[in-house]
């Protein structure tokens, strides 16, 4: 059904957000339950997730606090996961930079991989959708997706430890990371990108404060567009 | 244990921390065009950001930072049945289950 008012780009993004509930919410209980077992309060672990609002970086927090770091390294360490935002933030910008501030705010605030995933794709697939239709879009491509967020962090630090220890719970974040990201390997370019990202990444393990991150998807960007340039000199 | 002080100091730092990295360009550059050059980097954010962060996880998903095959099973069903059939909830499914028999029955 084509977009043709603001509500209907904002129920597009209600529906199209909606199955990524079942990402978000098995992230977010698997933070309680963890966060939970280091020692926070519900209180603690929900002002966490409501201000932080990123899987990847508070578990990697969780991680590098429960090993005794400096407080300054375990905040680098897990904005040096979160960086990514800030190229999702870049990449949504010729979007959605038009709006007004306070519409970017929230935007801002509620940018994770999924609402950057959908909206990116919607924009550059209807490059026709005005720009309050587009933010309309981004809103409610979070709606769910937040709701569940906040729901399962508490339902986790609630059941806390009361789950069965032998269920592997620590590979979903593994397990929902690579179910997002193969649907995206669509030309050779993002498979060269996705495979130099691979083998950099294991070889940067032991560069300290999670930096060996930065290190391989930067290097793993450039190769992607390095591949896409040669692709259409041949091309031309 | 951690203690209240570091938890809180850490909880505001990335915090703000977290929403200056989203606010950077969509707040700051607004809707000045970006760079040729930057836009094709960014085209490939996710394909490599991702797998960079996953790869350890799943070479490293023993104990001790040993390998543990069942791990590298799930992720691979996860990802060939991601690249095939191009979507998320079949290759969710596919590393869950794959995980969940692998865990049990081994």
């Amino acid at each position: 059904m084509p977009i043709t008012t603001t509500k209907s780009a904002f129920w597009a993004g209600v529906r199209d957000g909606a199955p990524f509930i079942f990402v978000a919410g098995p992230f977010a209980l698997l933070f309680g339950v963890l966060a939970t077992e280091a020692g926070l309060n519900v209180f603690e672990v929900m002002t966490f997730s409501l201000v932080v609002i990123a899987g990847a970086a508070q578990f990697t927090a969780l991680q590098v606090m429960e090993n005794d770091a400096p407080t300054v390294i375990v905040i680098l360490s897990a904005l040096a996961v979160n960086l990514r935002v800030a190229m999702y933030s870049a990449a949504l910008t010729p979007y959605l930079g038009r709006a007004p501030l306070w519409q970017r705010v929230f935007a801002a605030y509620l940018l994770v991989d999924q609402s950057y995933a959908l909206s990116h794709a919607k924009f550059d697939a209807e490059p026709e959708l005005s720009v309050p239709q587009r933010m309309a879009y981004y809103f409610g491509s979070c709606l769910l997706v937040m709701i569940v967020w906040f729901g399962m962090s508490y339902l986790g630090a609630a059941v806390g430890t009361q789950l069965p220890q032998d269920l592997p719970l620590d590979f979903a974040l593994p397990i929902a990371f690579l179910s997002m990201v193969a649907p995206m390997v669509r030309t050779l370019p993002h498979l060269v990108a996705a495979v130099v990202a691979v083998i950099v990444g294991l070889l940067a393990v032991p560069v300290p404060y999670s930096l060996g991150l930065i290190i391989a998807g930067a290097a793993g960007m450039m190769a992607g567009a390095q591949a896409e340039v040669m692709l259409k000199g041949r091309g031309a | 244990m951690i203690d209240s002080a570091t938890l809180w100091t850490v909880i505001i730092g990335l915090g703000v921390g977290s929403f200056l990295l989203r606010f950077t360009f969509l707040g700051f550059v607004g809707d000045r065009p970006l760079p040729e050059w930057l836009l094709r980097h960014l085209r490939y954010t996710a394909v490599a950001i991702l797998p960079a962060l996953v790869a350890p996880l799943v070479v490293y998903s023993g104990e001790n930072g040993s390998t543990d095959i069942t791990r590298v099973v799930a992720a691979l069903a996860t990802l060939g049945v991601g690249m095939w059939t191009r979507n998320v909830f079949a290759a969710i499914g596919a590393g869950a289950v794959t995980l969940i028999v692998l865990v049990y029955v081994l």
